[in-house]
Order: C-alpha cells, then structure tokens, then sequence
C-alpha cells in the first residue's frame, strides 16, 4: 500500500482511543456515509482539560488514521488548545495525507471541534455547572 | 504467511508459456513487420500467427483482428471509430449504464462531437433488459455498445438477444469482451454481435495488449492516424512482443477452458455461499447464477472498502473495491448505483476475483482471515454501532 506513509499506516492498524464514552460532556458527528466518510468523537473533559477522548469511524485507511491522531493530539489538552486543532495540523503531524484524501478524508479535527462546542453550550444552558 | 492473490480483474499474471513464446521477440526477432526484407518477414510471420490464434479463440476470422494497445484501446477505437464511420446515417449512440469507462467516456466524448448518447438501465443484479435497448432505438441510431459481462460484479450480459434486436433494425453493435474473453466460451456466431473487444492481462496474456475484432463490411474509422499497420485502422508499428504473448494466451486459454472453468466455479460458489453465511449484513453483487466463473463479488454492511482492502492485503490477501474512497476520482461505483445500491452500501464493495492459481486452501484462508478483519473495523464503525443498539431495541 504505497499511498500512505509509515505514520498514517501505523494510526490504521493500530488506532489509538477507539470507542464511545457512554454520558459523554461532549458528543460530535460529521460527514455522512454517502460522502463517504462519517466520524463520531466523544469528550470527557476535566478541569477545562480533554481528559478522554474517543471516537468511531466509518471510513478508508485516512479517515481512520486521522481520527486516531485527532484523539493522540487532543487528549490531556486544554480546550482552547484542542481548539486549534486544524486538517492541516493533523494532515502535518501524520507527516502528509495523499492529496485526493485531504478533504474528504480530514474530518476528525471538525468532529473534535464539534464535540467541544456540545460541551460548551451544554454547559451555558446547564449555568455553568461542570459534571 | 499465506499469500492469496485474488485480483484477477486488475490483471492476470503472465504464464510461463506466454513468457516462453515471447522471448524470441524480445532478443533476436526484432525486425518490423512493414519492412520488406527477411527481418521484416520474421516478425511479419508472427503477427499473423497470433492474429489467427486470436481469431480462433473467438470463432473469427483473422482479417476482421486489430491488434490494439489495450482493452480500452479497443473500445475507444470501437465506439469513437464506428460512430465517426457512420455520421452521414446518424448521431444517436446506445450503451449500458455499467460499460467500463473506456466505454463511457469515449460516449461522452462523442457527445461533444455532436452525438446524443442514450443509457439504458440495469436491474438489480446488473443485467440489461434487451427490450429496453429496442426501446432506446432511433431511425438515427449507428451504434449500440453493451458488455458481454461486466467486471465488477461479474454479471453476464444477454448478448444474443441485444444482437437479434440490433439485426433487425440494421444496427452495429459493439460489445466489450475484455472480462469474458479467455476466461469463458466467447464465439462471435453464437453471440451475433459485428464488433467485440478483447485484452491479453486479463487472460494471462502480457498488459499493453489488446484486440478488436471487426465483422468484414462494418465501416470503422481510426482514431489513431498513420501508416497503413493493421489495414490502415491502427496506424503505429505494431509491439510484436506483446502480441505473440497475447496470441499465445488465446491459443492456451482456448485449449484449456473447460478445465479451467472447472477448476474456478465451485472455488466461486464456496466463497458466494459461504462468506455471506460466516459474516452477517453481506449481500452479494452482480447475478447469483449467471455471472463470471471465477466472480465472488459484495458489499458489507457498516464499513468501507479500501479500509478491507489494506487490512486484508497485511493478511497476505489481493481484492479490489469499488467504494468511493478506492477509486482515484472518489466518487462510488457507477455500476453499483446504477443496481439501485445505495451510496452508504457501495462504501463496503469488496470483490475476489479468482484465478487458475486460486486454490482451495487460498479459499479457506479467505473465509477465515475475512470475519475477524470485517469485524475488527465494524467495531470501529459508528454506524454498526448505531445498527446494534437500534436492533437490541435501544434508541
């Protein structure tokens, strides 16, 4: 398989995080399948810190490889940190995705950012309560 | 580990014969065949040696054999060429909705030439009903293009039928050989078509290889211009080489076809019963029964085909898929969604195509190594996981 570098292969076969946290503080999902790829990630977040992160995917080798790196790089982080995880970090910390996979495939900081923002509004409606 | 190479639709590997015959064309035998001297002769002799053992593999005569640089080759030529040769009769093309691309795009490029191109549809195992190809006939129409079966989900076409209909109304019609001829009976008479393409890796022929036969009297155009090579339809000096080996496989494939088809069927049927019976939520593609000897092809529920693919080829094992993130342009199959599979469906296409190297252990090897990888990436699928909590009842 000559199309993806050694990185992006080893986050394929062996997928850091993989799963779903049942309650979770924060839950996002994008894509679908008939683009498709799909992605699910859940948060658990501590003291403003990701102190779990795991997601599922439905996709090819990058799409799984991404969200693998996504969950490595976020977990432990702060939020705002976490935010500013892009497609273009993650793409560079795999060190390169195969051009055609770029966007298709590079959904996993999107998903990330989404489960943050479920947890933020969750926590402005629940007035600031942290769980 | 156990190396198990069921991609045979990408290519077949070259048999040694083939090789054997090739060699001299390589080394010694080089001259080209246009010349006039005895270099010339040698090569010469050689290009009509396989040009009849091409002809014979398909019941024809070797006047109407193009030697060509490939199957898509073949059917550029077929489609470009007879709609050009005919354009003073008319401009409507027909072809299926599950032709190869070379097929396709050469319709698409002819409709930038002014043609209009009908499709007609498929039903849900992906064969053409030939009484909507005579509903798609025009008083216009120059040309009608249907595969004899198509390579991805193995179904075989209803050729003889499409050839009565485009008899009776004085229409050409092409059809695309490339993933039958070789590998099953393929006889111009028995199926009445004027035109039909063939390509040697597809039949443990060498790759770069291809041929077109023409029905004497059918009016074909070049697409490549030139000299005066093969009739003055395929200008370019021809690759002796590759055309011997392609010769040679026709000869070999001829001979050995019924043991061959024997050898691949039930081979085929044991992975088409019982890889649905090990992994649930797989359907098969393509006809149950009427469909290419050595053709498993499916779609797994849940998760996608490339992901299959490379978990599969560490295991040692070679398959293709026709899911959206497979193909170059990452758009899903046209030939799946024009079966009405759905979009989400087409993602876990998956398809063995077996070879006469394929063996029973290759095959259990397979119906092993298959669940845990289908199972090992379900478990990361979010949409298995929502399958099995709406079918545990939960929402």
């Amino acid at each position: 398989m000559p199309v993806y570098n050694e990185k992006v292969m080893d986050h394929f076969m062996n997928p850091r995080n993989v799963g779903e946290i049942e309650s979770p503080d924060g839950f996002g999902e994008v894509g679908n399948p008939v683009c498709g790829d799909m992605m699910t990630f859940y948060i658990k977040v501590k003291d403003n810190r990701l102190e779990d992160v795991k997601y599922k995917t439905f996709g090819c080798g990058a799409a799984i490889a991404v969200s693998s790196m996504v969950s490595e790089m976020a977990k432990g982080k702060t939020l705002e940190e976490a935010e500013k995880i892009t497609p273009k970090s993650v793409a560079d910390e795999l060190k390169g995705l195969p051009k055609q996979k770029f966007h298709c495939s590079n959904l996993g900081a999107q998903a990330l950012n989404k489960a943050i923002k479920d947890y933020l509004s969750k926590k402005k409606t629940k007035g600031g309560k942290e769980r | 580990m156990q190396k198990v190479y069921l991609d045979n639709t990408a290519t077949t590997p070259l048999l040694p014969e083939v090789r054997e015959a090739m060699m001299p064309y390589l080394e010694g035998v080089f001259g080209n065949p246009s010349s006039l001297h005895d270099w010339g002769d040698g090569a010469r002799e050689a290009l009509e040696t396989a040009r009849d053992r091409v002809a014979r593999l398909i019941g024809a005569d070797a006047e109407g054999i193009i030697f060509t640089g490939s199957g898509t080759e073949a059917n550029n030529l077929a489609v470009k060429g007879l709609a050009m040769a005919q354009q003073k009769k008319g401009k409507h093309v027909v072809v299926s909705a599950i032709e190869h691309f070379s097929v396709l795009h050469s319709a698409r490029t002819l409709e930038k030439w002014g043609f209009e191109v009908s499709e007609v549809p498929v039903d849900k195992h992906g064969t053409v009903d030939p009484e909507d190809v005579r509903k798609s006939l025009r008083k216009d129409t120059v040309l009608v293009s249907v595969m004899h079966a198509n390579g991805e989900v193995g179904t075989i076409e209803p050729i003889g039928e499409i050839a009565k209909i485009t008899r009776e109304n004085n229409v050409v019609f092409h059809t695309d050989a490339v993933a039958t001829a070789g590998t099953m009976p393929v006889d111009i008479k028995e199926l009445g078509v004027d035109v039909l393409s063939l390509a040697g890796n597809q039949f443990y022929g060498p790759k770069g290889v291809g041929a077109l036969w023409v029905r004497k009297g059918v009016r074909i155009m070049p697409i490549i211009d030139g000299g005066i090579q093969e009739g003055g339809r395929r200008a370019g000096t021809e690759n002796i080489p590759a055309i011997v080996g392609l010769g040679k496989a026709a000869e070999l494939a001829r001979n050995d076809m019924a043991r061959r088809i024997k050898h691949l069927a039930p081979l085929r049927d044991r992975l088409l019963k019982e890889l649905p019976g090990r992994i649930k939520n797989v359907v098969v593609t393509g006809h149950p029964r009427n469909r290419l000897p050595g053709h498993a092809s499916f779609c797994v529920e849940f998760i996608e085909g490339e992901a299959m693919l490379m978990l599969l080829n560490s295991k040692g094992v070679a398959v293709s898929s026709g899911s959206a993130c497979t193909s170059r342009a990452l758009k899903a199959s046209h030939v799946l969604i024009a079966m009405g599979i759905s979009h989400e469906l087409a993602q876990g296409s998956v398809l063995f195509t077996l070879g006469i190297d394929s063996t029973a252990k290759g095959i259990d090897y397979v119906l092993e190594t298959m669940p845990p990888v289908v199972d090992r990436l379900r478990q990361m699928s979010p949409l298995y996981s929502k399958f099995t909590k709406a079918s545990k009842g939960g929402k």
